[in-house]
């Protein structure tokens, strides 16, 4: 397996973390889902944020603010360029894409769903993008849609129209699902929605790390996704949202950089997107952010998602080979997750035999209950892939599963 | 298999788990309660029939791991008829064996539930060895409410 312009093992070299040995293995990092890995050049950038740079941003006259300021509002043109946004001023830093859907929710949301209006999302959301629009919905008497899911884990298309009604107010779904490794027809879903004139918010925290992701060739409304999972660090995340969105929005949090002036009579509020990031920021993560997508752009997202693919391919392969695997998500798009059930050993049994094996996995419901039951599982066991991962890493998840079955046959 | 592994899934624990005793509700029971573990989403429920202070009958029903289904199997057999303050000293013992060992506890006196000792190795575990005994406290109190892990 190679994929042309793309060399595994130097980017392996770039990732310290993983070459260690782990229970007496060498370590197989099969959990990028979950987290990613960071590359040395975030590490280095922390340090060297904090050894230089440091100071808060927006506020000093001196030397060290202006630079912290400059590295900060650098950060953000980074994410632009990334995510292909038209203007940095869309793009908002928030602690992760929990908090940007809450964002949303909470202010675009509660100004715009009223008593009997409808919000929609998909059955196979994690509950950072259920849970923010049931508490809008409980609080103004509105309900909760939910667009299903049919046996290989893609959304039931032939449903959504009906869905989007003259009551529905926002659309929310996640651009790859956490669970499955589906890769939902995001830009067709968009197209509908905005022909009613329902806006769209999309949750890319799987998508921006194995696909190149160009917001305004979606056209959605809002794009929300997390630095850690993108192999910067934890704390960051990102929400995108279309300018003359963001300018119509009321601030979500108060507190100082938000503001113009302030009275006790009254406050001005700053414009977007300073208007959405009260407080100081984690200005250190927006730089170490920075340098992970610098770090993805000189590999390039096109090989990387290139890799994941033949990757995916593989490891597809591998694992229906091995006896008593079910895999939960076979859609016919999917990026590298691998979701499954064997036999009747409990997903933690596996995780905990695997773990000894030096292979880390997740096992559990991966946040997203209601998808686990409509396919009739309380947790599946999850291998997620990444760039740095290898067909060795796979074989040795392979290798793994087979202790399990002799633990348990 | 590594030694620990042997451990924790030794014989007894496997078999329990695949075939689990008192796997029912209690058809007269006059305690129950509901226990969830939210890391996992494994959930069983524990039924008991007490006379007086005894536990006379119990069962339990419910999904999980093989360790949370050994562990509440096994708990069904070394309750049954004891006291209820034999119940939650026996709790207490096999709390102190999961989380730090079998030196922390008198072993001899554990009978069968000794094979739960390998938990101790595996801190990510304890909590799937504990669920049926959390849910058989609450029971035992009186608690209706169901009781998380968390
Ligand atoms: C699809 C999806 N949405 C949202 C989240 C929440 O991300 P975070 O915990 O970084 O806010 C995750 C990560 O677990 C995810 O996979």
């Amino acid at each position: 397996m190679s994929t042309p312009g793309f060399d595994v093992r130097r980017v392996r070299a770039d990732f310290p973390i993983l070459h260690q040995e782990v229970r007496g293995r060498p370590l197989v990092y099969l959990d990028s889902a979950a987290t990613g890995q960071k590359p040395q050049a975030v590490i280095d950038a922390l340090t060297r944020f904090y050894t230089h740079d440091n100071a808060n941003v927006h506020r000093g006259v001196h030397i060290l603010s202006e630079r912290a300021t400059q590295a900060y509002e650098d950060a953000r043109e980074s994410v632009r360029r990334f995510i292909n946004a038209r203007d940095a001023k869309e793009i908002v830093f928030m602690r992760g894409t929990t908090e940007a859907i809450n964002l949303v929710a909470s202010t675009y949301g509660r100004k715009h769903v009223g008593p009997g209006d409808e919000v929609l999302i998909s059955a196979m959301e994690h509950h950072s993008n259920i849970v923010p629009w049931q508490m809008v919905c409980d609080a103004v008497g509105a309900k909760l849609r939910v667009i299903p899911v049919d046996d290989r884990g893609e959304l039931r298309m032939d449903a959504v129209d009906a869905l989007l009604t003259e009551r529905t107010r926002i659309l929310a779904v996640t651009h790859v699902s956490n669970a499955l490794g589906t890769v939902n027809p995001v830009r067709e879903l968009v197209r509908r929605a905005h022909a009613k004139n329902i806006p769209v918010l999309l949750d890319g925290a799987q998508a921006v790390t194995h696909l190149p992701v160009d917001v305004q060739d979606l056209g959605c409304d809002f794009y929300a996704f997390s630095g850690h999972k993108l192999f910067g660090p934890t704390g960051i995340g990102v929400l995108y949202g279309r300018l003359d969105v963001l300018e119509a929005m009321p601030p979500y949090q108060g507190g100082g950089d938000m503001i113009l002036s302030v009275t006790m009579e009254k406050t001005v509020y700053n414009r977007v997107p300073h208007r959405f990031e009260a407080g100081t920021p984690d200005m250190a993560g927006a730089v170490g952010l920075a340098a992970a997508i610098h770090y993805l752009e000189s590999v390039g997202m096109a090989a990387i998602a290139a890799h994941d693919q033949a990757l995916l391919t593989y490891a597809t392969q591998a694992l229906s080979a091995v006896p008593g695997l079910s895999l939960v998500g076979t859609a016919s798009e999917k990026t590298g997750v691998l979701s499954f059930t064997l036999a009747d050993v409990h997903p933690h049994d596996v995780g905990t035999i695997l773990d000894r094996e030096g292979v880390c996995i997740r096992t559990g419901h991966h946040c997203a209950q209601p998808l686990m039951k409509r396919f009739g599982v309380a947790a599946t066991a999850r291998a997620s892939l990444a760039f740095y991962n290898t067909p060795e890493d796979v074989d040795a998840l392979v290798r793994g599963l087979h202790k399990v079955r002799e633990v348990f046959q | 298999m590594s030694s620990d592994l042997q451990d924790l899934y030794q014989e007894v624990v496997l078999e329990h788990s695949k075939r689990p005793r008192n796997f029912r509700a209690v058809p007269d029971a006059n305690r129950q309660a509901e226990g969830y573990n939210p890391l996992c989403g494994d959930q069983l429920s524990v039924t008991v029939h007490m006379e007086g202070d005894v536990i006379r009958d119990i069962g339990f029903q419910g999904q999980g791991c093989a360790i949370s289904r050994a562990s509440a199997s096994l708990m069904t057999g070394a309750v049954k008829d004891r006291t209820l303050a034999e119940a939650v000293a026996l709790f207490e013992q096999v709390h102190a064996l999961v989380t730090e060992g079998p030196s922390a506890v008198d072993v001899e006196s554990l009978g069968k539930l000794a094979v739960l000792s390998g938990v101790s190795e595996f801190p990510a575990r304890v909590k799937c060895a504990s669920l049926a005994w959390h849910t058989l406290r609450a029971a035992l109190e009186g608690r209706s409410t169901s009781v998380s892990t968390e």
